[in-house]
């Protein structure tokens, strides 16, 4: 009884509490937050045209495509962004033999000591290497880009919210601010030494529009349209971010198969052995 | 203790013998989960959720152990060690995902059970004791899971860690000098990894221990059923084994089947994508929030918005911040006093008609606060959670022990056996208690 009346009179006093001092000066000073001035240019992920061929619980890699990503990460992305999680023996998973990625590795340059006498030196990559950073520090970053640290790119496709869509939109998302929006807010403007990306979150980029049509020739013969190296990369930090994407899907085909198998066995006895107890 | 009726055993071969001289611990499992342990014939499915919890638990110790063979407890390699266990270790992935998404599946599980327990009263007496044990479990699981998704040391682990050591703060006088002793410096640091990597790995064998304890518990009155009416009979339970281990078979199975579509094809969704990017103590999260498991009590904490002071003088008597604290951890206390808030003689629910209906209030409540606490602090929200909270605590200290002195409850069968059959022909049925 004691502890009922106690708890009664807590309780009371507790929501007394939240309601007065928290909840009526909320209510009374309520407001809907403002619309930040920006959100009127932003606009969500975009997918492109039949979506990635490795999405879905089917989904599979496209070689090729993942192939053309790499050559785009290799002569545009590289330049500033890093892949320090990913090494040039995974690049067999994109469908190189061996020779061919012992090979794609030696068009990289790694810093190395030497083996005699320990001075820094550079050398042709071997498979075993991992991607190389683009800058020696943080510090050097910043001093080339603006202030602004371009990211790994290892991780991308999962470190923002539906990361491969977020990707290719950003790609092809360089287009001019929308002129009824700038005419509602006038004062919008893009900052000098940022750009206009309407798929970004606050819709300035520190990063220049890296892809323009045709800026890298694919060696199978596709045409390098924007549209097409947006896709193309976006497919390949992907897989970049989750190299196991296609099989961890493969994987769990076979375990819930047999899941819903052994499920249903286990109803069979669950049913059989409850059959004298049940209401006949 | 058991009942009188229930099987006894007997060792068959000589080794059986032998050991059951010796140590008796096969005799311990037959009398605990075997068919020495006697049950309530009519529990139903959200009876299946204690096994499942203790299955959650091995899992997670398993996976967990593993994956600490992998793992580098250090601020500047424990990101990197975190992808060298997805890209490099053979089926590390596959552990990960499985940890991860097991520490959502092991709560979600344990809510069920804990709300099985509010609607059926299994806190009432005699099983006060199961329930009080319960909670400590809970609150165990909250600082492992806490702990355990610091580890990765991503953006999200940084900046959780920093919020929810940072709450210590708001205690008085001792506050900050505590907050700066239990993180190891003035913001987590190498240090903190350090301490909630040793935490994290010990806390579930303190959880197994008190888990035992629990059970331990449990066979003293035996379980509790959905009538919660007390069995009379032998006609009223069955033997443990095969009855229950064959029902808690197929709810493995589904409990399985739901486990594995996140683990395989939705692993991240649970997550937060901001994880994936490396602890940065110089760049803050725009929204920071705990794993969804915490939401409910995150909104609680946050629903004070507004310091204690008195009217017109303006002098603060309680910071905001105080009070959330002390809400957020009262929110989780106020369960250790629910044996006794709630007097209602009768334990179940579908008896109760006006205390049903406030039991699905709380449910919506809390998925309430859940979504709230996944928002920003920005209105409605933050008023809607203030409603949420307020309800929360009402419900528990005003609602419950004022429902359980005005209901009249509908009448109760009189047996298990007749809940289940219709009738009970029980010839040694005791008289019922008056």
């Amino acid at each position: 009884m004691t502890i009922r009346l106690a708890g009664i009179l807590i309780g009371l006093a507790f929501t007394a509490v939240l309601l007065l001092w928290s909840l009526v000066p909320g209510v009374l000073n309520f407001s809907l937050p403002e619309e930040a001035e920006y959100e009127a240019f932003y606009e969500p992920n975009v997918a492109p045209e039949g979506g990635f061929s490795f999405e879905g619980p089917l989904g599979k890699w496209d070689n090729q495509q993942l192939q053309r990503g790499y050559q785009v990460y290799k002569e545009v992305c590289a330049a500033c962004h890093g892949l320090k999680y990913v090494a040039f023996r995974n690049l067999g998973e994109l469908g190189y033999n061996e020779a061919e990625v012992r090979a794609l590795a030696a068009e990289w340059q790694i810093g190395d000591i030497d083996a005699k006498d320990g001075s820094d030196i550079e050398r042709a990559g071997l498979p075993t290497d991992m991607f190389p950073e683009p800058y020696a520090n943080v510090v050097e970053a910043r001093a080339f880009n603006n202030n602004a640290v371009p990211p790994d790119l290892s991780l991308m496709a999962k470190a923002r919210p539906d990361g491969t869509h977020y990707i290719y939109s950003l790609m092809i998302g360089y287009t001019e601010p929308d002129p009824e929006d700038q005419a509602e807010s006038p004062e919008f403007e893009t900052p000098s030494g940022l750009y206009f990306n309407e798929h970004f979150h606050n819709i300035n980029i520190a990063m220049p529009p890296p892809l323009t049509d045709g800026v890298v020739s694919y060696s199978d013969g596709t045409e390098a349209t924007t549209e097409q190296m947006a896709q193309d990369i976006a497919a390949f930090l992907t897989w970049t971010a989750e190299p196991q994407l296609v099989k961890r899907k493969q994987m769990g085909w076979f375990i819930i198969i047999f899941l819903i198998f052994a499920t249903g066995l286990a109803y069979l006895s669950k049913k059989q052995v409850w059959a004298d107890k049940k209401k006949k | 203790m058991s009942f009188a009726w229930a099987n006894q055993y007997e060792p068959k071969t000589a080794f059986t013998k032998w050991i059951d001289e010796k140590l008796p611990l096969p005799r311990l499992v037959y009398n605990a989960v075997g068919s020495g342990y006697p049950v309530p014939r009519n529990l139903n499915y959200m009876w299946n959720f204690g096994v499942l919890a203790g299955f959650c638990l091995v899992l997670q110790i398993v996976t967990g152990v593993v994956l600490a063979m992998h793992y580098t407890a250090n601020a500047d390699g424990a990101f990197a060690s975190t992808e060298h266990i997805m890209r490099n270790v053979n089926y590390g992935w596959l552990m990960r995902y499985a940890h991860a998404n097991g520490a959502s599946f092991f709560f979600i599980v344990v809510y069920l059970h804990i709300f099985r327990g509010f609607f059926y009263s299994s806190y009432k007496a005699p099983r006060e004791m199961i329930w009080l044990l319960g909670v400590v479990i809970f609150l165990l699981m909250m600082a492992t899971a806490f702990m355990g998704y610091v580890l990765p040391w991503g953006q999200m682990s940084f900046w959780g860690a920093k919020v929810i050591t940072g709450l210590f703060g708001a205690i008085p006088f001792i506050g900050e000098p505590l907050q700066t002793w239990l993180v190891g410096g003035f913001a987590p640091n190498a240090s903190t990894l350090n301490r909630f990597f040793s935490l994290h790995f010990l806390l579930p064998f303190v959880i197994a221990g008190v888990v035992i304890l629990h059970i331990w518990a449990l066979h003293i009155p035996g379980s509790s059923n959905p009538t919660g009416v007390e069995v009379k009979s032998e006609s009223d339970t069955v033997p443990f084994h095969p009855y229950y281990t064959a029902k808690d078979g197929f709810g493995l199975g589904i409990f399985l089947i739901a486990y594995a579509l996140f683990v395989f094809f939705l692993p991240n969704f649970l997550g937060h994508p901001d994880n994936y990017i490396e602890a940065n103590p110089l760049s803050t999260p725009a929204h920071i929030v705990p794993e969804w498991y915490f939401l409910p009590f995150y909104a609680i904490l946050r629903s004070f918005t507004g310091d204690l002071t008195i009217p017109f003088l303006g002098t603060i008597l309680i910071e905001a911040k105080l009070l959330g604290v002390i809400a957020m951890f009262g929110s989780i206390l106020v369960w250790f006093f629910l044996p006794w808030l709630d007097k209602s003689p009768v334990r179940s629910g579908h008896y109760r008609p006006m205390f049903r209906i406030f039991f699905w209030i709380l449910v919506v409540d809390m998925l309430v606060l859940l979504v709230c606490g996944g928002l920003p602090a920005e209105q409605p929200y933050v008023l809607i959670s203030q409603i949420a909270t307020a309800y929360y605590f009402l419900h528990f200290l005003v609602i419950l022990p004022i429902v359980s002195q005005i209901e009249i409850p509908k009448p109760l069968p009189y047996s298990i056996t007749e809940a289940v059959l219709g009738k009970d022909d029980t010839e040694a049925a005791p008289q019922p208690a008056a």
